[in-house]
């Protein structure tokens, strides 16, 4: 089952430098929502920067990871 | 359906209707609370969308998701292009780019109304929701 720790510490190794927080909505390690603030994301949609991270995981979206929720930002603050 | 004849049926909705949501479940029944807010965004900008549940056949999802990339469901596609999931639609409900990318007013700030009734039903459970 995963944790909130492992899921950010793989985003962070992904995207080195970003802010990553990642809650585990239920408490179950089922459902969690990260919020991830990278400079990589700049000049990104909103698509193709939450597709950056739903690519850390890969195929583990809605399978062991069921569900979860992406909040992405650049440090200037656009979404 | 051979998953051909799924793949294709999957463009052909995307095509042909200006705002297609694939979610689990239906408008006037979601299956999950990310659907269910979804479609409620639609409802509440009042759009015409067609509907498609991806539940009864696993396939469905799969081709879809091999079409669109993107792992998760719901998928909203306007004109043709994918917009996002439950996550992204909120965000630009909430920031009234959904409107504008629908070409309509953005309501009065409110929670999103719980969706109405289903209308017509077609292959594979596609629905046009006619408003």
């Amino acid at each position: 089952m995963p944790s909130a720790d492992e899921l950010k510490r793989r985003i962070e190794e992904a995207l080195p430098g970003a802010l990553v927080t990642v809650e585990d909505l239920t408490g179950g390690g089922d459902h969690f929502r990260a919020e991830v603030v990278s400079d990589r994301f700049e000049g990104l949609s909103r698509i193709e920067q939450h597709k950056l991270v739903y690519g850390v995981f890969g195929d583990e979206v809605g399978g062991r990871i069921h569900a979860l929720s992406i909040k992405t930002s650049t440090p200037g603050g656009s979404g | 359906m051979t998953n051909e004849e799924i793949r294709d049926f999957i463009k052909q909705a995307i095509d042909e209707n200006e705002v297609m949501l694939f979610m689990k479940g239906s408008p006037d029944a979601p299956a999950c609370g990310f659907s269910a807010r979804a479609a409620g965004c639609l409802n509440a900008l009042g759009v015409r969308y067609a509907a498609l549940d991806i539940l009864p056949d696993p396939r469905i999802r799969e081709e879809l998701s091999a079409l669109s990339g993107w792992p998760t469901i719901p998928q909203l596609f306007v004109r043709g292009e994918l917009v996002g999931g439950s996550d992204i639609v909120m965000e630009m409900y909430e920031s009234g780019e959904l409107a504008e990318l629908l070409g309509v007013e953005q309501p009065a700030a409110e929670e999103a109304p719980e969706a109405d009734p289903a209308q017509q039903q077609g292959p594979l459970g596609l629905e046009n929701r006619l408003n």
